[in-house]
């Protein structure tokens, strides 16, 4: 098995903020994150996909292919929206790494078709990220 | 069929400046010369390290977040940069007294520190000594760490 990594970044903006919580709590558990007008950053995305390579091509998957999945499931989904109000899968959700890498994860599981989605990181800053993979499917850590 | 559940983990970068000196008492002058090289300064030498630190656990449906980061720096900060950062470990931290500070026992030093963190689970520590050179340590496999 060959692990094959893409990365790509993009802008987003977004708030945290419970709507079932008073203002207080809410100040006190997401801190300057709960700023009503939101604030940004530059998400980093690592796609890790998992495969033989293919004997004809050598390759794993294409990677244009990968690059265009990206492109409509993430790159037309994210860069440049507000994560909380332009972003329908998020609807609901707090938008942290943890969650928005979830979305990410299910999202992009079901149209990668040669080989496997096997680990995708998302940071958030170059000190926050989160990572998403199956149990069982060794994604940890390498 | 899908049955492997989807796992979620939350990563955190820590820095810290310290000094060390990699000297075995166990071993001669020579023999510390031969295996620590240049590392055996006997006036030691200091890196920026790079702490990783992953955690899992439920993401709390109310707050979207497996850990709040507020609770994590401060466990981090008290339980290793206070005694860390800007020291010397070989000087400075008790572990160290009669154990090389080398990175891989570094990293075997603070997932003990750190694996009582009481609000998700931790995963694995990775430090990297300088840009070149990283280690890891995910626990003792025979569950002792636990």
């Amino acid at each position: 098995m060959v692990l094959l990594t893409r990365k790509i970044e993009f802008s987003a903006s977004h708030l945290y903020h419970n709507p079932n919580l008073s203002a207080e709590e809410n100040r006190r558990i997401f801190g300057k994150c709960n700023n009503p007008h939101g604030h940004g950053h530059n998400y980093t995305l690592e796609v890790t996909v998992a495969g033989e390579p293919d004997p004809v091509t050598g390759m794993v998957l294409d990677l244009k292919e990968l690059k265009e999945i990206l492109e409509r499931e993430v790159m037309k989904r994210m860069d440049h929206r507000h994560l909380n109000y332009e972003v329908p899968e998020l609807a609901g959700q707090i938008p942290t790494c943890e969650n928005i890498a979830r979305v990410v994860w299910q999202l992009l599981e079901p149209r990668i078709t040669q080989g496997k989605l096997h680990r995708i990181r998302l940071y958030e800053s170059p000190d926050l990220f989160a990572d998403c993979y199956r149990q069982g499917g060794s994604g940890a850590g390498n | 069929m899908k049955t492997d559940a989807l796992q979620v983990e939350l990563g955190r970068r820590y820095r810290f400046a310290a000094s060390h000196r990699l000297h075995s008492p166990h071993l001669s002058e020579e023999e510390n010369y031969r295996v620590f090289g240049k590392c055996n300064n006997p006036y030691g030498h200091g890196h920026n390290y790079v702490l990783e630190v992953s955690l899992s656990g439920e993401i709390d449906p109310a707050t979207g977040m497996i850990a709040n980061l507020a609770d994590l720096d401060a466990f981090v900060e008290r339980h290793v940069l206070e005694e860390f950062d800007h020291r010397s470990l070989n000087e400075d931290v008790a572990a160290f007294r009669d154990k090389v500070p080398t990175t891989e026992n570094l990293c075997i030093e603070i997932f003990h520190r750190l694996k009582h963190f009481p609000h998700a689970k931790l995963e694995r520590v990775r430090i990297q000594e300088t840009g070149n050179n990283s280690f890891e340590y995910a626990g003792n496999t025979e569950g002792n760490d636990a």
